[in-house]
């Protein structure tokens, strides 16, 4: 599966990771270039073939990011395309930091726009040097050499970047290598360009960490406790004994269940069905959803904190009392469980002078230290060997590094000598909670004289943050920024608009679930707006570009790509049932429309979602729709019909029959446009997400005049073909 | 006991109990791990094989019931219908996370083996079976189509 790199040569010189000298300090690491291949710098590896690697500091959960980076790469260095090989960088923050986050890690839609002129640096400079060996080799001036898919050439000499890597080994770049103007790019912004991982994710071969296989090694899962809080007490595996496969059950140290192990998946699987378990409840979350929603809803009165500069509730209500009309909204949005394809699972095995993770690795940056603390080891001695990842969504970038974590005090409790596969079930998953939390929100809006006069709008949600080590950096003055992330800095511009927070205590735990915030306050600032523009008397779109014409970029973006979507959509133009949403996430710009109609029994049939998105660069341009396309997938999924309750504090769901996921049957056309643009690339995996929910319940109050304030929208009596 | 299983043209003899799962007996006895693990309960079809022929769900398959079949799995599904969905799936990139598209692909090959020019309505129906988290379903829907006009030529 690894490839011992017997021998490498280094080249000095990395512009981009600060001009160092290249250290291999991973000799059974990621890398799979072969021997004697030439690490450029960080990013860029040249084998004696010619062959270019790039290597991907990013884990790959399908959003594209393989093929982004190698993009940036190829472009400056004028690479082959077809042969460009890519490699995931080992678990190591000193090189492989995300930019934004200061560690290694992939979140928050960050991968292009941290990379964008790192990755692009690092492939000048791999030119630089490559061009000044075959200037050298050749007596001719560099300039005069030009590169046309990975082949040097000057007259009539041509050679293959393998050819010039021991010369180049011998020279330094500059601290900066020149990149091109973007009038000369060739790759980047090009339609056309075949994702790098195509080819072996259609004919099985590409490997997720739950396709590794070490000698000696066993598999674990974990019998977790039924409801969040609970503590084990103990348990019985007698009836264990007789399974077929099965080895052992442990107690986790931290009382948070018992790990089962097998010989194989299976076995493992069926033991733990046989193995019972007693649990300490006092502590533990025993409320109902029910009592949860009211709860959240209670929080409302009071706000914590009104997170607003300038808003101020009393002001607020002085204008709400003036105002013509006051529309008031409820909206309760549920716990979500992100359930990716690949269940979550990771593979540590003993290493020298620590472990090795094989792991669809969101956060290296994380896992390392967190592991290190676990096992007490140093971090340098946490491996982290990156694998595809079946889908995150979120769910594999944990600030506990929390399967991770089971998997270390799983092999632990082995001795620390057998390799240990660990394996979440879909049951698991979607009963193990790191959930999108269950939100409440309430708005009054006041109108008078057909405009807003006026917004009250209360939020009582869980942090995410507080208590992790994100929590110094998103959260401030006790506000968890991300739970009121698109509304409090919304750039309509509305008059007296106060936003106050509340945090909602509850051990179901928590976590960022694609566009993380927005999820929920997309759908009801954009669902009340829609209901403001109804009771001024205004269409939804002119409504909304009324309150974006102060002129400021970020409302000239959202500008162009509302009146870019409703162009494309054919907005006003048609008797067809159209709703519209309008969100900024990630510091990209996305206006879709939703087209239903409305089919026999009164079911709902979602026809179309035309998508404007402005997210600066468009790097690869069919990636940038394929997320668009995947975000309004996933997120109208979501608000028809996805939800977890609990019972006494357990999980009512258990697996996709009762997590139903969207299906082929329920997918509408998706009709994607890019605004062009030549500002610094921004985020994709996530904003595609956040409108979708509130342009499809805008556009089921045009069809039918419903307005859909609690999700899902099964629970609130639609019903979808 | 041993339980003889031919999967891509080879026979391999297998110890495992007769109602293991089929798909658990491919991955972890066969190391043949294209075929994904999604649900368990034939609720997503990331584990879609061929049993002569025919589409079924690995996950709730038993050993005992395939012996003496014919089992095809991604790595050695073949054929006009098998190269032209995933040339059809490379040329349209389908794909993102990638992993439930080898179910994807073995339900459409099945499919066009069936219905050679499928109209959306025959795609969603025998497709609704498969999930898909990333929704790549519209990219499917076209790489089948696609797919049937290369078998046309």
């Amino acid at each position: 599966m690894t490839h011992h790199t017997t021998r490498r040569s280094f080249l000095k010189g990395a512009a981009a990771a600060g001009a160092m000298l290249v250290v291999g300090t991973d000799p059974r690491g990621a890398f799979a270039a072969g021997p004697a291949t030439a690490e450029i710098n960080p990013f860029v590896r040249i084998a004696p073939d010619g062959t270019v690697h790039v290597v991907i500091k990013h884990f790959e959960m399908g959003q594209g990011t393989t093929t982004g980076l190698s993009t940036l790469v190829a472009e400056e260095l004028d690479a082959d395309w077809e042969t460009l090989t890519v490699d995931f960088a080992p678990g190591d923050s000193s090189r492989y930091a995300n930019l934004f986050f200061g560690s290694q890690g992939t979140g928050g839609s960050t991968a292009i726009a941290n990379s964008f002129m790192q990755y692009r640096q690092a492939g000048a400079a791999a030119r630089e040097v490559l061009v000044q060996a075959a200037a050298e080799s050749w007596g001719v001036s560099p300039a005069e050499i030009t590169i046309v898919k990975g082949r040097l050439l000057h007259g009539g000499k041509s050679a293959h970047f393998g050819e010039m890597i021991a010369k180049a080994a011998t020279l330094t770049p500059s601290e900066k290598p020149a990149v091109k103007e973007p009038s000369a790019f060739r790759l980047i912004g090009v339609d056309g360009l075949p994702r790098k991982d195509s080819a072996s994710k259609t004919d099985g071969s590409a490997l997720f960490a739950i396709d590794v296989k070490l000698p000696g090694m066993v598999t674990a899962v974990i019998l977790r406790a039924p409801r969040f809080g609970a503590r084990l007490t103990g348990f019985d595996a007698t009836e264990a004994a007789g399974i077929s496969g099965y080895l052992d059950a442990k107690a986790l140290p931290n009382g948070a269940g018992v790990a089962v192990y097998g010989g194989s998946t299976w076995a493992a699987i069926r033991a733990r069905e046989a193995i019972t378990a007693e649990w300490d409840f006092s502590a533990a979350e025993n409320r109902s959803t029910q009592e949860l929603i009211a709860y959240h809803q209670g929080l409302l009165d009071q706000p914590a904190y009104q997170v607003r500069e300038g808003g101020d509730f009393s002001q607020t209500g002085q204008a709400l009392a003036a105002a013509d009309r006051v529309i008031e909204a409820d909206l309760i949005f549920p716990h979500l469980a992100h359930a990716p394809m690949e269940p979550l699972n990771c593979v540590i095995e003993p290493t020298e002078a620590g472990v090795r993770f094989h792991d669809g690795c969101q956060f290296p940056g994380i896992t390392q230290p967190v592991i290190a603390q676990v096992l007490g080891l140093p971090v340098e001695a946490v491996e982290v060997t990156t694998v595809y990842a079946g889908g995150s969504f979120g769910r594999r970038a944990t600030p506990s590094a929390d399967y991770q974590t089971e998997a270390a005090s799983a092999f632990d409790l082995m001795g620390r000598q057998t390799p240990v596969k660990l394996v979440w079930t879909r049951e698991d998953d979607i009963r193990g909670g790191y959930y999108r939390p269950m939100a409440a929100h309430r708005a009054k809006i006041g109108i008078k004289d057909g405009k807003i006069s006026g917004w009250d709008h209360r939020i009582a949600v869980k942090s995410i943050l507080k208590g992790t080590p994100f929590e110094s950096v998103l959260v401030h003055g006790g506000v968890d920024e991300v739970s009121v992330e698109g509304i409090k800095d919304t750039h309509y511009a509305i008059p007296a608009l106060a936003v106050g927070l509340t945090d909602a205590e509850t051990e179901v735990t928590a976590l960022w679930w694609r566009a993380v915030g927005h999820t929920h306050t997309a759908y009801a600032f954009e669902t009340l707006m829609d209901m403001a523009a109804e009771a001024a008397g205004a269409d939804p779109v002119a409504f909304r570009r009324a309150l974006l014409a102060g002129g400021s970029a970020d409302q000239q973006r959202l500008l162009g790509v509302l009146d870019l979507a409703a162009k494309k959509a054919g907005w006003g133009g048609s008797d067809k049932s159209m709703g519209v949403a309008l969100h900024k996430s990630f510091n990209s710009y996305v206006a879709q429309i939703a087209e239903v109609s409305v089919q026999e029994g009164g079911a709902i049939k979602i026809e179309r979602v035309t998508c404007a998105v402005d997210c600066g660069v468009a790097v690869n341009p069919d990636v940038i729709r394929a997320q668009m396309e995947g975000g309004i997938g996933f997120g109208l999924g979501a608000v028809m019909r996805n939800r977890i309750t609990l019972t006494e504090g357990k999980v009512d769901q258990s697996n996709f029959p009762d997590y139903e996921p969207l299906r082929i049957t329920d997918m509408p056309v998706i009709d994607v446009h890019i605004v062009p643009s030549t500002a610094a690339p921004t985020g994709v995996g996530e904003p595609g997400t956040p409108p979708a929910g509130p342009a499809l319940a805008n556009a089921i109050y045009a069809a039918t005049g419903k307005r859909v304030t609690r999700l899902p929208m099964t629970e609130s009596g639609i019903t979808f073909v | 006991m041993a339980i003889n299983l031919k999967v891509n043209g080879q026979t391999h003899s297998v110890e495992a109990p007769p109602d293991t799962p089929l798909l658990w007996v491919l991955r972890d006895d066969l190391d043949m791990t294209g075929t994904k693990f999604g649900c368990g309960v034939a609720s997503c079809g990331a584990c879609t094989v061929h049993v002569d022929g025919i589409a079924m769900r690995s996950c709730v398959t038993a050993l005992e019931d395939v012996a003496g079949a014919e089992v095809t799995t991604i790595e050695g599904v073949s054929g006009p219908a098998a190269q032209a969905v995933q040339k059809a799936w490379r040329a349209l990139d389908v794909v993102q996370c990638g992993y439930c598209q080898s179910g994807q692909i073995m339900s459409a090959v099945t499919l066009l083996a069936e219905t050679p020019n499928p109209t959306n309505a025959d795609i969603d129906a025998a497709m609704a079976g498969n999930a898909c988290r990333c929704a790549t379903y519209q990219r499917i829907r076209a790489a089948i189509h696609h797919a049937a006009g290369i078998l046309e030529g």
